[in-house]
């Protein structure tokens, strides 16, 4: 292979997208890496005019006490290897960076990808344990905008970041695939379901629903899923045609100029379909792109989307609250249950409440793992970690941390709203031989359990 | 040469101390940047201003935050180190009389043995901190000489406070030793991370608002569980 395939400008085509995913696990492109160059002026520069009093300041005065080594899941599991506590991961390559100035080599900025990727997943659960409020996955999120900027992104994030620049979606998924999937899922179960509807690009209906284009991709009987749910509970809703697809891979990569123009389309789509509320669906970094970070990519000063926008586990709460769902009380679960509580949106959206309002209403036997909400550790698969074959094996060493606290529980289903705590439990069920466990998302769990109004027509398949 | 030391010099560290210090509070204010760090700062001020206080508060009561909870050990090292740290320089009897004659400012000044068991009380949270320091790993690898210079910046004015009022033979030399460590702290505390003093105050309100404003304060209504 003699074309470029690692360079500093993101992917904005088609064809270059397929000839990177044609280097397979990105042997050459990781080889590109190495003799890639820094533009040193420039990360000086993006230094100088980015990194601000905040983030320097968090460097300056860290106090090197280690009280944050014990809160981070990778120094716990990886034997407290003292070159995993998140201070030192930090101190030695942002804090090196700064103190460098950007005077440095590929090497280095590959040392800083392998800790800023493969050894952090951007969780913050440490900066809560810090005395001083130093917030290292910040840190690391910062990190891997100005490692993007230069070209050191693992493959999979480049080429993540590429899709949403290209698709719109975090996958190869095109307005048509879109508009089809929709319409192929109603009529999968309209049988089933009469009447039931996924209605494209309505305008002015209540509620605009969003997802992870691994839905219509990968799992489109989740759209269907959601069709039902609103179906029953009598929502009047819709689907944007463009500007449906909340994840964001470039959030991962460091992309944040991708960042704003994922933001871009789902806003335009809240502009023309003028819908009351936002509802999203179970996916954690999603929420955290489009609804925690995403209106400041968008350049909102007041931080909030244009409109209401809700986690699909605030609209589940919701609807179980209001009477619009009901629970068969029979069918709810049996079985020890407990639940991943995903850190883009409890730790970093407050949203543990919510999750918590839902198992009171769709399981007997629920167990808080310990530690919870807030304070919960990360399933060990996130920032972008579960899709990074680079990191794999650190990864899967870090996954027994959650296995332990789910183990610890007795539970025998994690009930597990978020895509990538799903993935990650899902492996580490698989790494580590536990064949007793179970985790679903809530959207087959409820519709295994709830009760069909009377002016729903049901037929039983 | 001490009532030079104590004199002029005294009040031209005390000045370093302040306006460095007051320096690197507006400099951090400054620097912030609603864009860059995506915290919405003159927004939601009704949830901002209480999280920001929150933020510190708990930080600032023993046990107070699940951190510290979960690091007796170290708890209890940063409290004994600085009850003594805020409250001896600010209202030690001989301090207050020195701040009195010097600048006019007139402080209430602690009992003179409550001052010697806060005294005690901070050389053994560092003692502590130093222990600490040498035994565990993770801390060996964090730390590097800097650390070890601020740790023995903190410790010389309180040993030789406590040596001049009991080592009375030498008290002229203690007082002396006294008067330069203690005016070498505050010449270097805003120049060091012993601006963690103003800084650990900004910093902590920073996160408190982010948090607040941005990471979850509509939803969970109440304060960040720290
Ligand atoms: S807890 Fe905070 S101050 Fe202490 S080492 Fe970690 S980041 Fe630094
Ligand atoms: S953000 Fe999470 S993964 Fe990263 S260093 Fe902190 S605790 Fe570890
Ligand atoms: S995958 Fe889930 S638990 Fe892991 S970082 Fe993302 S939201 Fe947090």
């Amino acid at each position: 292979m003699s074309q470029i395939l690692c360079s500093p400008a993101p992917l904005t085509t088609k064809e270059a997208i397929h000839e990177l995913l044609a280097d397979k696990g990105g042997a050459e492109y990781y080889k590109q890496m190495r003799q890639l160059k820094v533009n040193q002026d420039a990360l000086a520069y993006d230094l100088q005019s980015t990194c601000k009093s905040r983030t320097r300041t968090w460097l300056n005065i860290c106090a090197h006490c280690g009280m944050c080594a014990d809160s981070c899941f990778f120094y716990k599991t990886n034997n407290n290897d003292p070159k995993q506590i998140p201070s030192y991961k930090i101190q030695s390559t942002l804090g090196e960076l700064l103190r460098r100035n950007g005077r440095v080599d590929a090497e280095f900025m590959m040392h800083c990808m392998d800790v800023a990727w493969g050894q952090c997943t951007c969780c913050n659960r440490c900066g809560m344990y810090c005395p001083h409020g130093i917030d290292t996955g910040v840190m690391f999120s910062y990190l891997r905008g100005i490692l993007f900027k230069q070209g050191f992104t693992p493959w999979e994030m480049k080429i993540g970041s590429g899709m949403h620049r290209v698709y719109g979606a975090q996958m190869d998924v095109t307005e048509e695939d879109w508009v089809d999937t929709c319409e192929w899922m109603c009529d999968e179960n309209s049988e089933e379901w009469p009447g039931l509807e996924i209605p494209v690009e309505k305008v002015g209906a209540d509620v605009m629903y969003i997802c992870n284009a691994r839905e219509p991709k990968h799992y489109p009987e989740d759209l269907a899923q959601a069709a039902i749910l609103f179906h029953v509970t009598g929502t009047n809703w819709t689907v944007p045609r463009v500007g449906w697809e909340n994840t964001s891979l470039t959030m991962f990569a460091g992309d944040f100029e991708g960042c704003a123009m994922n933001l871009k389309r789902i806003y335009d789509a809240v502009e023309r379909l003028k819908p009351k509320v936002v509802v999203g669906t179970e996916c954690g970094h999603a929420h955290r792109a489009t609804v925690v970070e995403g209106p400041y990519w968008a350049g909102r000063e007041s931080g909030d989307p244009p409109v209401p926008f809700m986690h699909y586990v605030e609209w589940v709460a919701h609807v179980l609250r209001t009477g619009k769902l009901k629970i068969n009380p029979e069918k709810k679960l049996k079985m020890p249950c407990t639940l991943q509580d995903a850190c883009n949106y409890v730790r970093n959206d407050g949203l543990g409440r919510y999750t918590r309002e839902i198992m009171s209403y769709i399981a007997e036997d629920f167990r808080e793992m310990d530690p919870h909400n807030e304070h919960n550790f990360c399933c060990g698969g996130g920032g972008g970690m579960n899709g990074i074959g680079r990191y794999r094996k650190e990864r899967n060493v870090g996954l027994k941390n959650k296995l332990d606290q789910i183990r610890a529980t007795g539970a025998e289903m994690v009930v597990t709203p978020c895509h990538n705590c799903w993935d990650a439990i899902r492996d580490m069920m698989e790494v580590y031989d536990e064949h007793n466990i179970k985790w679903s998302f809530l959207k087959p769990l409820l519709i295994n359990m709830m009760e069909i109004p009377p002016n729903i027509e049901h037929v039983e398949s | 040469m001490l009532q030079t030391l104590s004199g002029p010099c005294f009040v031209a560290s005390l000045l370093i101390f302040f306006v460095g210090l007051l320096g690197r509070a507006v400099w951090y204010v400054r620097g912030l940047d609603w864009r860059l760090e995506r915290v919405a700062y003159g927004y939601h001020k009704d949830r901002s201003i209480p999280g920001a206080i929150n933020s510190i508060a708990k930080w600032l009561l023993p046990g107070g935050t699940a951190g510290w909870r979960a690091q007796p050990v170290a708890m209890l090292a940063f409290f004994l180190l600085h009850f003594g740290a805020v409250l001896i320089p600010l209202f030690l009897l001989g301090h207050t009389v020195l701040l009195e004659q010097t600048t006019g400012i007139c402080l209430p000044s602690l009992p003179p043995n409550v001052a010697d068991i806060l005294c005690i009380a901070s050389l053994s949270g560092i003692a502590l901190l130093v222990l600490r320091r040498l035994f565990s790993p993770t801390l060996r690898q964090l730390n590097t000489w800097k650390d070890w210079f601020v740790l023995l910046l903190t410790f010389l004015p309180f040993f030789t406070g406590l040596m001049a009022k009991f080592d009375v033979n030498a008290y002229d030399t203690w007082i002396l030793l006294h008067v330069i460590t203690g005016e070498l702290f505050l010449v270097l505390a805003p120049f060091t991370k012993l601006a963690h003093i103003v800084l650990f105050f900004m910093s902590r309100a920073q996160l408190g608002m982010d948090y607040a404003i941005k990471r979850g304060g509509r939803a969970r209504g109440g304060s960040f569980p720290w």
